[in-house]
């Protein structure tokens, strides 16, 4: 009831809407009205020019982007190749590198060092430089596979290839997992000791403890950070731009990921109101997997305190 | 497993676990190093070192005219000062800007300030290119387009949802006896938050500025979409102009212009570690 009354101190409201005004004036100005103007625009057709070319179309965009174009369908699928690959593994892995981390490892500096770097300067030079550790014929990557033993005619053609530039990506985004393994790190030197010490009383072995203690202490820390990455791999972007031919996805759109085909039907072919329509799915399909990893956390994320 | 017979000695489970941790560790540190160590290597080659099919070699003599005659072929400097110009502005703005907007947030009290904050973080689960599209619509009509503006605003308005989230965070645990002494004192909200708060969040603001440099040195779809003109470009678009010129004729010039373009990221996070460390486990943990 206390709420009801509430009384604020005049002063203090004043004071308050001034220091948020940068913030409110942004909400305002970057995205709500964006966000309004967005979602008028994925049913009308633009070009982004003159308003008077602007016409109202109704679902004609989202009819053409759920059940005509089969492009979309490419994108949608490689994204998903992409995410599905690439999220767990390096989920996995930055855990892997955390507990071994952990272990109370000399040269921890060292080793933290050469693993989170690659997330530190990781940006569009060292797509550059991954480009070339691709090239098929004088990269080192294949040279490497030529010198144990992996005849010419196996090795992979990575990005000039079809079946292989997707996993080429994937290896480029596995190498940048060092900011999860910082977490993961962080999060396994806040499992109290004593927990261990319990099990280890009640007689379990390194694998008892692991899933009787290690896994159930960082499960919220993976859920947070799994949800985080699959926002990120579903817009995967720069790399793919960077890596291949700019907008086309090649070779022959297997690298077509949903952004990219965003980008080339905004600011390539000027279809406004269609690029927002697609916008639109892509925040509807982020928005449901995150449900989704939500819905399913009573299933295996344990939080401290939580009655059972 | 127990040694039984004592010849050798009892090896205890933690050493057999640090072991596999020195093993686990060692073999990833390999693929990990070897690109950055490889693109030194490459930018100080011949152009038949690089094509000699080694899988990575010391240049035989460093070829160091490399780093000088990329600066003669593409405006790398020019790239580098525009980069160094549109981080520090928006730098600026978000460390000037953010702290505010969270102080009002954390300690502040005003009518609709928990929704609002909700409505704040909830905009961070929004893509980007949803409001991209219009935004840019917005830009071009004032004539924005092609300038750095549009790169630069966004951080002078509040320098976005998760900076402020993280330092209103920080400001909920400063101890309220020293506001209270302060207000006792007659200062102003302004004068409590410039004499005590901004002060206290000095580390938190530099943390964020930190983590912010890298996103702003590395930005490349912003750049992209809003910069057509040469003379404008950040490295980030530059090293995209350089690849497509060079990448199949002239790989060293190509390792020798990303080396540069991430070397200040380099030298930055190796004399402040602590700081990078910090800032991302500061950002993760959180859920």
């Amino acid at each position: 009831m206390r709420r009801l009354v509430e009384h604020y101190n005049r002063r203090d409201v004043l004071d308050a809407f001034l220091f948020i005004s940068p913030w409110l004036l942004s909400f305002l100005l970057l995205t709500l009205g964006p966000l309004l103007f967005s979602l008028y625009l994925s049913f009308c057709h633009w070009d982004g020019g003159s308003l008077d070319r602007l016409n109202w179309v109704g679902l004609a965009n989202y009819k053409r982007l759920l059940f005509e174009d089969h492009r979309v369908r490419v994108s949608l699928y490689n994204t998903a190749y992409y995410s599905l690959i690439s999220v767990p593994v390096g989920v996995v892995l930055a855990l892997l590198l955390a507990m071994a981390l952990n272990q109370n490892v000399k040269g921890i500096i060292f080793f933290r060092t050469i693993f989170y770097l690659p997330k530190v300067v990781g940006g569009p030079a060292t797509v550059v430089l991954w480009a070339w550790l691709f090239n098929p014929a004088f990269g080192p990557l294949n040279t490497f596979l030529g010198m144990i033993g992996v005849p010419a005619e196996w090795r992979p053609g990575w990005l000039n290839s079809e079946v292989w530039s997707k996993p080429a990506l994937i290896i480029m985004s596995l190498w940048s997992i060092g900011g999860s393994m910082l977490i993961y790190l962080a999060g396994l030197q806040n499992v109290p000791r004593q927990l261990y010490e319990a099990a280890e009383i009640d007689g379990a072995g390194e694998v008892g403890k692991f899933f009787s203690v290690t896994v159930p202490m960082m499960t919220p820390t993976i859920f947070f950070n799994l949800v985080i990455s699959i926002i990120g791999s579903m817009q995967v972007f720069a790399q793919a731009y960077l890596m291949t031919n700019r907008t086309l996805g090649d070779p022959n759109e297997s690298t077509l990921f949903y952004m990219i085909y965003l980008f080339r039907k905004a600011f390539e072919d000027w279809e406004m109101g269609y690029a927002c329509a697609m916008a639109w799915l892509l925040f509807g399909i982020i928005l449901g997997l995150t449900l989704l990893v939500l819905e399913s956390t009573p299933f295996w994320v344990h939080y401290e305190g939580e009655k059972k | 497993m127990r040694a039984k017979h004592g010849l050798l000695p009892p090896v205890g489970r933690k050493a057999r676990r640090r072991v596999l941790a020195y093993v686990i560790l060692v073999t990833l540190s390999i693929p990990f190093a070897f690109p950055l160590i490889w693109a030194l290597a490459t930018s100080l080659q011949t152009v038949d070192e690089v094509f000699s099919g080694s899988l990575i070699q010391a240049p035989g003599d460093p070829q160091w005219e490399n780093y000088r005659e990329i600066f003669e072929y593409l405006p790398l400097g020019r790239f580098l000062f525009n980069t160094v110009c549109i981080v520090s502005l928006v730098i600026a703005g978000e460390v000037l800007t953010a702290p505010l907007v969270a102080y009002a947030f954390a300690r502040l009290r005003f009518p609709f300030r928990n929704t609002l904050f909700v409505v704040m973080l909830s905009t961070l689960m929004l893509p980007p290119i949803i409001t991209t599209i219009p935004a840019y619509i917005f830009y071009s009509k004032l004539g924005w387009v092609d300038t750095w503006i549009p790169l630069i605003l966004p951080g002078w308005l509040g320098g976005g949802a998760f900076n402020i989230f993280i330092l209103r965070q920080f400001f909920l645990t400063v101890p309220r006896d020293l506001e209270d002494a302060a207000k006792m004192d007659g200062c102003s909200n302004f004068g409590t938050y410039f004499r005590i708060f901004l002060p206290l969040a000095f580390p938190a603001i530099a943390t964020i500025g930190v983590l912010s440099f890298v996103n702003h040195w590395n930005n490349f779809e912003g750049p992209l979409i809003y910069l057509s003109t040469l003379d404008t470009f950040p490295i980030a678009l530059g090293i995209n102009m350089f690849k497509d010129a060079y990448s199949a004729i002239a790989p060293h010039y190509l390792m020798a212009a990303s080396v540069v373009s991430l070397a200040p990221l380099l030298l930055l996070f190796l004399a402040i570690q602590r700081v990078f460390v910090e800032g991302i486990i500061l950002s993760g943990i959180k859920g």
